[in-house]
């Protein structure tokens, strides 16, 4: 038991628990005190000085994020003069930030914007010095412009201390300094994942995903395609967010439905080609198992997990299942069998993919990925793209009529449905390879084990006496302690699930942004975007990948056997190491 | 440019330096002063240089780049062979430094921070030098050089391009 404590929070006295800061008091007491560069799942920067207040008997402010709470601590949070204190703050942080809200991507969902007007800025004073830097372009997914940089370092935190990769840094220093990859060297051949987090976290528009909106608007337009567009799980699971909805509520068939208003000849489910996954990558395991095949077998379906990979744990290249991401299986599928279904020329398809997350952008531009020398997906749009884009286009989302996928590539199972929450295709994989290797349906078909946002899960599974022992991390940063597991103990686990954004793809970096009362990569907010998953699958009738009925008659007419030559052309990829330049990241040396 | 290559034995003498570190609480708290060493050995820090030392000590690149570009005192490119430090000092200023310093610029045809094309001269500012008595000054390597008038400049530099030749 802690100790507490009585401190009084505007001459009212409270008992709370010592060892904790003012704002962590203060917060639980409903006294939500002004923040800008603090964010729970962070360290303390203590950069911005936005959440000072007033401590008695000290001669200055205190910062409230790094104060820590004492016996009798007399706290105010918003006399006059701290209410002016804080407003000047935001004043001059404003001062060096380019005044183009209106014409800013962020404008209307900026932390920036809502903190300025929350502190009562009416009148600007000064008219500081701004910023003329180059915005960084290079990355396939994630544009840098520091121009619009505050200088929070939520960016560089949560890239070294979330995700352990370390891309970011504060180079040169006063006015100068400039939050950039090492050397200054352009995204695109940094360590920089694609993750996107950054872009989660950033309070400005310092960091957005490359945007696709104008070019996608022109597409749809041009009679000269026939327009399809896939989606990932996880976008039902939060669209409605950007939408004012509560979190936590699924829009499956409302997204379906927007997407043929804004222009789309089909709609088709990247669900279906998880449970595809499914079907290649329990084969591909059990494969292992039988024939001593490298162990664990690690997954393959996060895209900035695979550059990841690639770049940190190329002793690992054998272990990761050869498996496309289910975004690349539906590309490959659309440029070949449904072209050929509807008799198309396969360029004439534009095969677009909504997705949670930035990095697939970075995944659908990778050479080897093109089907019979085409892209298999031409276009990928976050979720806050395609909610902007419903916007833009006047599509009534939140009371619009919910219509169905269309055939023959939009019909799936729960188990797609739960890829895109953390422990999720471990679970469907189980499921399937369960049944497939046992000849019994897997009865209790809820993996509890592996549920959950506990950073590192194991399990374990009785194959017909066959103990097989599987783990699941969610975010790089955990990633990387459960592969420093696996190289020291290989033989600990046969199955590991590897997702790069914290919560699974729930949490990924393409997902709307926090609203007003809430904080980015809440993990309430995750809690719920998971519960919306859970809850249709639990609706489902099909449960398990090989009893979906499509993906059955999808092998027969076309793909063959799991693992056959069809699947290996069409369904798996290769690896390769990478080095980007004078790159290494904490904890994660090859040494 | 100066390249890494594994037989230069400035990199064994860094690796060295840095082995001394190697597994003691915190040896990443030593990293200016493994960046120190790699000055003195290279001249300046390069992107190799850099690299070697996030391999050998689990420093960030991005971090070891925010470090040395933080500090004046690191270099990121090849130095001259004379560093010419011109003193902008309040005592120098007000005796007419900006004047000395502009004269050294266009005699040189190069910026603070930069290198004469025939890697002769890099050029600097400080702020004091200790010497106010003789202001205004500068220092060329560690030699003082006072009571500067741009003709005095332009003899002083020559005297040190009659060295080279």
């Amino acid at each position: 038991m802690k100790k507490s404590v009585i401190i009084y929070i505007n001459d009212k006295p409270y008992q709370v628990e010592s060892g904790q800061t003012i704002m962590q008091a203060a917060d639980k007491l409903g006294y939500h005190i002004p923040r800008l560069c603090y964010h729970p799942k962070l360290s303390i920067e203590g950069a911005c000085r936005v959440c000072i207040v007033e401590v008695e008997g000290m001669k200055n402010y205190v910062a409230s994020c790094a104060y820590p709470v004492a016996e009798g601590m007399r706290i105010r949070t918003h006399t006059k003069e701290l209410r002016t204190a804080r407003r000047d703050i935001v004043e001059l942080i404003l001062d060096n930030h380019p005044d183009d809200c209106h014409t800013c991507e962020r404008d209307g969902i900026c932390e920036l914007q809502r903190l300025a007007y929350a502190m009562g800025l009416r009148h600007r004073h000064f008219e500081g010095e701004k910023k003329n830097y180059e915005k960084d372009l290079s990355s396939a997914s994630v544009i840098r412009d520091p121009n619009k940089c505050i200088l929070c370092g939520r960016c560089v935190r949560i890239c070294s201390e979330v995700q352990k990769v370390n891309a970011l840094g504060y180079a040169h220093r006063g006015f100068k300094t400039v939050v950039m990859p090492a050397y200054n060297m352009p995204f695109s051949e940094s360590v920089c994942t694609t993750c996107g987090q950054c872009i989660n976290v950033c309070p400005t528009a310092s960091f957005v995903e490359k945007n696709y909106t104008q070019e996608l608007f022109e597409k749809l337009q041009d009679p000269g395609y026939i327009k399809v567009a896939q989606i990932a799980p996880s976008v039902r699971a939060a669209i409605g967010e950007a939408f004012g909805l509560e979190p936590g509520r699924a829009m499956e068939r409302e997204t379906v439905a927007a997407l043929r208003k804004l222009g789309f000849d089909y709609v088709f489910d990247t669900q279906l080609s998880a449970d595809l996954t499914i079907m290649e990558e329990a084969n591909e395991f059990l494969e292992r198992v039988k024939n001593n095949g490298r162990l664990p077998m690690i997954t393959s379906c996060s895209s900035a997990w695979m550059k990841c990979m690639e770049q940190f744990y190329p002793d690992l290249i054998e272990n990761i299942s050869t498996c496309k991401s289910p975004m690349s299986m539906m590309g490959a599928l659309l440029k070949t069998y449904f072209a050929d279904k509807i008799k198309k020329e396969p360029k004439k398809i534009l095969s677009v993919a909504v997705m949670c997350c930035t990095a697939k952008k970075y995944e659908a531009a990778r050479p080897e990925l093109r089907v019979n020398g085409l892209p298999a997906v031409d276009i990928v749009v976050t979720t806050r793209e395609i909610a902007w884009m419903f916007k833009s286009a006047g599509i009534d989302f939140v009371n619009i009529k919910g219509e169905d996928f269309d055939k023959p590539l939009g019909l799936s199972s729960g188990a797609g449905t739960i890829f895109g929450v953390t422990g999720g295709v471990m679970e469907a994989a189980i499921r399937t390879a369960y049944e497939i290797y046992t000849g019994e349906p897997l009865m209790e078909i809820e993996v509890n084990q592996i549920r959950g946002l506990q950073g590192i899960k194991e399990g374990k599974l009785d194959l017909n006496g066959t103990e097989i022992r599987v783990a699941v991390a969610h975010g790089l940063g955990n990633a990387n302690a459960l592969l420093n597991t696996v190289r020291q103990d290989p033989g600990r686990y046969h199955f590991v699930e590897i997702m790069g954004c914290p919560g699974g793809c729930i949490g990924g970096g393409g997902q709307p942004y926090a609203g007003s009362n809430s904080t980015p990569l809440d993990e309430e907010c995750l809690k719920k975007r998971a519960e919306a998953l859970y809850g249709l699958d639990r609706q489902k009738i099909i449960r398990r990948s090989h009893n979906n009925p499509d993906v059955r008659r999808l092998y027969k007419e076309f793909l063959g056997k799991p693992l056959g030559e069809v699947p290996h052309k069409l369904l798996h990829t290769h690896y390769k190491a990478k080095e980007p330049r004078g790159i290494v990241s904490q904890e994660m040396t090859l040494r | 440019m100066p390249e890494v290559v594994s037989s230069d034995t400035r990199v064994d003498e860094l690796k060295e330096f840095m082995a001394q570190f190697k597994g003691k609480p915190r040896a990443e708290a030593n990293l200016i002063a493994i960046l120190h060493k790699a000055q003195e050995l290279f001249g300046f820090l390069s992107k190799e240089v850099m690299d070697e030392v996030a391999l050998a000590m689990d420093i960030p690149t991005a971090h070891i780049w925010g470090v040395a570009t933080f500090y004046h005192y690191f270099h990121l490119k090849p130095s001259g062979k004379h560093t010419i430090s011109v003193c902008l000092g309040t005592a120098c200023y007000i005796k007419g430094a900006e004047e000395i310093l502009n004269k050294i610029k266009e005699e040189l045809k190069i910026q603070i921070g930069e290198t004469t094309s025939d890697n002769l001269f890099t050029l600097q500012e400080a702020r004091c030098l200790g010497a106010c008595g003789l202001a205004p000054v500068m220092m060329i390597d560690d030699k003082i050089y006072g009571t500067l008038t741009p003709k005095k400049v332009m003899e002083i530099l020559q005297s040190y391009r009659k060295k080279k030749a």
